[in-house]
């Protein structure tokens, strides 16, 4: 991926329909700013599993979760019970991943997920040093409003595990989904991170911004990182 | 006649939904214009997508995002409006957000601040928030909801008149790029701009402005209406736009707000309203039928007190 060009590279953007669980050949093919749309099971989990699993060392009720699904999605869905034993999903969207950061690695270990699927992406050393060296890649949702659009990609509920224990937002929920997306590609299997790259092109300009405007007044601590300095 | 509990209830679970699931038209033309003037790949796929995020929340009568924000009433009475019961009004609007909670559905975010205990129906202590004015000369009542989303993109600074138009050109920028990376405020959003009051005063001003003037719309005094144009064109030079990606989609439009403030200062706030910018509004005729739309009407020449009266 060549960083740094502003997008021109890349008029018409490349879209991949992936079926899951997603073959290592398909992820190898994903570059940042690719679009992808899933088709198969998705798996929600964030820290209330992370915790059980990992820290207390709890074993998942189902043993085989790489040969159901490898995209684990930061979600927590608004869902509630259809009355015919199986639930209705309303609107979904991702939540912030950059909190599960520390249990990325023991998580991928244990699991073989490959595709990682949040909000906002995480930080780019997580990707060079835990999701690119295990053959996992991260995408972004799209927006981020667009929960009535991944609400229906979202077909039905194949299963949820530790619903009782752990409430809607936190319990492991299955998915099957049917070009569920877009997604955003934001890293590859080289650890390249789309947010980072126009992060940097984006920050590159900001000195820029402020030039001729006076300086404010009163300074604040954020301007400062001395405490001990005074304000005024 | 007098204007009932039942068409208060009414009412206020009709601007729930229309405002949890439509998109409003401004903002939609807003978005769109911006589509053709994004040069960014990413940020106009991001855009596009958006568009058709809410067509289908509009086909399926599903809420446009799953997190459907904190749901909020701003009432206007007519002077001469005549209503069953004040204390009615409020238990009106607390049984519709209670209903729309249930039936939209819409997500139950409120929680208690230090417990984290919830309803699961959206109501609580202090919420949810209903602010008051008067209209004179008119017998409707007018509600508004919104449903104001993101922990991100709000902020408040105390400046100094020395600060002049640069400290607040400093704080736009300074808001914009912290809370625009990466997309957390899921910009382009109507930003609102509060300058003046006291601090409350100067939050609440921003707040409306943002979320209580439509996009295209200019504040009456033209210098201020010139200020409105060169924030909007500051905040999309930033070189950001959707989701943080290269662009220039970061301000749909920028409306200011101003309350007259203490001598030795300018306090300044600074609000963004999302890329599910909802609201709906409802008048309740004397005669009890209620019509819909989707601009407040919030400011209005009273409501601002342009003279000195
Ligand atoms: S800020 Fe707005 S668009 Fe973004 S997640 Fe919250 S409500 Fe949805």
């Amino acid at each position: 991926m060549t960083t740094g060009s502003k997008d021109q590279s890349s008029p018409k953007m490349t879209t991949h329909y992936v079926d899951l669980p997603a073959s290592d050949e398909a992820i190898a093919k994903f570059k940042p700013g690719d679009v992808v749309y899933l088709s198969g099971v998705v798996y929600t989990a964030r820290e209330g599993i992370y915790q059980r699993v990992l820290a207390e060392g709890q074993t998942l009720p189902m043993n085989n979760l790489e040969v159901v699904s490898n995209a684990n999605f930061h979600c927590s869905p608004a869902a509630a019970p259809d009355g015919k034993g199986s639930y209705n999903i309303g609107g979904v969207t991702a939540t912030a991943s950059f909190r599960f950061s520390k249990w990325m690695a023991d998580w991928l270990d244990a699991t073989g997920t490959k595709l990682v699927i949040g909000k906002g992406g995480m930080p780019r050393e997580d990707y060079t040093k835990i999701l690119a060296p295990r053959g996992a890649v991260y995408l972004t949702t799209v927006g981020y409003g667009t929960g009535a659009l991944l609400g229906r990609g979202v077909k039905s509920v194949k299963d949820v595990i530790w619903l009782d224990d752990l409430g809607i937002a936190q319990a492991m929920w299955l998915f099957n989904v049917e070009n569920f997306g877009p997604f955003i590609v934001d890293s590859d299997l080289e650890g390249n991170s789309l947010f980072a790259d126009h992060g940097d092109q984006v920050n590159a300009g900001i000195d820029k911004l402020y030039e001729g405007l006076k300086p404010p007044a009163l300074h604040r601590y954020g301007e400062t990182d001395n405490r001990e300095d005074e304000v005024m | 006649m007098t204007i009932t509990i039942d068409t208060v209830e009414e009412a206020a679970y009709t601007i729930m939904e229309k405002a949890a699931i439509d998109i409003p038209d401004d903002y939609l033309s807003g978005i769109k214009a911006m589509v053709d003037q994004e040069d960014g790949d990413l940020s106009s796929f991001v855009l596009k997508a958006m568009l058709d995020n809410y067509e289908a929340a509009k086909e399926d009568r599903r809420p446009m995002c799953a997190d459907t924000g904190l749901p909020r009433y701003y009432v206007k009475m007519g002077d001469r409006a005549k209503l069953d019961s004040f204390v009615g009004l409020d238990k009106g609007l607390r049984m519709a957000t209670e209903r729309a909670t249930r039936e939209v559905p819409l997500r139950p975010n409120r929680v208690h601040p230090l417990w984290r205990t919830e309803h699961n129906n959206n109501l609580g202590i202090n919420a949810p928030e209903v602010e008051w004015s008067f209209e004179p000369d008119a017998d409707w009542i007018d509600i508004t909801t919104v449903h104001k989303g993101g922990l991100f993109g709000s902020d408040y600074r105390m400046l100094f008149p020395g600060d002049g138009i640069d400290g607040i050109k400093r704080f736009l920028l300074d808001t914009l790029i912290a809370f625009g990376k990466r997309g957390l405020a899921c910009q382009p959003a109507i930003v609102g701009v509060g300058i003046g009051g006291s601090k409350d005063t100067c939050m609440q001003l921003g707040k409306q402005a943002a979320c209580l003037r439509v996009v295209g719309d200019r504040n009456p005094d033209p210098k201020i209406a010139e200020l409105e144009d060169e924030l909007k064109a500051l905040g999309n030079s930033i070189g950001m736009g959707a989701m943080g990606f290269v662009g220039s989609s970061m301000v749909v439009d920028c409306n200011i707000e101003v309350g007259y403030t203490h001598t030795g200062g300018m306090p300044v706030s600074v609000h963004t309203f999302c890329l599910s910018s909802r609201r709906a509004t409802a008048r309740i005729h004397a005669d009890g039928s209620i019509t819909y739309r989707t601009d407040p009407q919030w400011f209005t020449p009273y409501m601002r007190r342009e003279g000195i009266a």
